[in-house]
């Protein structure tokens, strides 16, 4: 079972553009063990960079899962570049904004923004950035020992991935 | 428009500062991509994309780096054979294969490549291919 960081797609422009969303519950388990030095009153559970960082892997490696219909197995391959500026706590929602910004056989790299939306009040604002480079690895790896099914793209992902994906044989 | 060895060299200097977060006295054009400045694998398919955005042009599946090279024609016990050193050659005018002829271990490949290479690699690019 992959552990999935993102609830839904909302937005696919194929080939150029995926919008993916999560929403922040106080109920999820690792935020009872990652919190502020609380500065401003008692300590805050806050959302994990690195795990906003794997929920950006994953809209963007949609995105580039979905130009060849999933039939490729896409590795992340290198975080070239990922800037958080604020926060994320429960109650509030993450938007992962990913775009393409060059492929090949070999891979692919990608731009990526993360915002966030406060319930109470504020609208979408953007938090972060990243620049995330997918490996086809089959294209890049041939040679090593892989398993012939897509493991990247597995059944568990149907569920989010709705329409975007081919349908089983 | 003609763009000098030096003016090349300097974004290609940019670019293995980004791609590999090297400093730019690093980067000299006997640097080797691998030994000096410490990149891996996948830093190539970086390093490709981001000198097509630099420069313009687009590059080949294994042009300006080797593909995976498998077929028993061209290496043989780990070793890249005398058929697929020539075909490196030919396919890798930018590359100086002479001391890898002396030792054609097929982990050691990516050792060939220096600064130095890539800016050989662009130079020739630049005269002979259309921008992108």
């Amino acid at each position: 079972m992959r552990w999935l960081w993102i609830d839904a797609v909302i937005e696919h422009e194929p080939h150029v553009r995926l919008v993916a969303v999560k929403n922040v519950s106080l109920a999820e388990e690792h935020l009872q063990q990652h919190f502020d030095d609380g500065p401003d009153g008692p300590a805050q559970p806050l959302m994990p960079a690195s795990l906003m960082l794997e929920g950006m892997a994953q809209t963007a490696g949609i995105l580039v899962g979905s130009v060849r219909q999933f039939s490729e197995k896409v590795i992340l391959a290198k975080v070239t570049q990922a800037t958080f500026d604020s926060d994320v706590v429960p109650g509030q929602s993450i938007k992962y904004d990913a775009c393409i910004d060059r492929m090949d056989d070999a891979g692919a790299s990608t731009k990526g923004i993360i915002s966030r939306f406060d319930h109470r009040g504020g609208g979408w604002q953007e938090i972060g950035r990243t620049e995330i480079i997918f490996s086809h690895v089959d294209k890049n790896r041939s040679g090593l020992d892989l398993p012939e099914h897509n493991f990247v793209f597995g059944e568990n992902f149907r569920a989010i991935l709705g329409g975007l994906m081919p349908k089983s044989p | 428009m003609t763009i000098s060895r030096d003016e090349v060299l300097e974004k290609v200097r940019g670019v293995l500062v980004d791609a590999l977060g090297v400093d730019d006295d690093e980067v000299t054009p006997t640097s080797r991509l691998t030994t000096d400045l410490h990149a891996e694998s996948i830093d190539f398919l970086d390093i490709v994309f981001r000198l097509e955005k630099a420069f313009g042009f687009k590059i080949a599946q294994g042009e300006l780096f080797p593909d995976n090279i498998n077929d028993p024609k061209y290496v043989q016990d780990g070793k890249v054979t005398a058929d697929g050193l020539a075909l490196l050659k030919q396919r890798m005018p930018h590359v100086d294969f002479l001391a890898f002829a002396a030792d054609p271990r097929l982990e050691k490949v990516s050792e060939v490549f220096t600064v130095g290479s890539l800016v050989d690699f662009v130079s020739r690019k630049l005269q002979t291919a259309p921008a992108a």
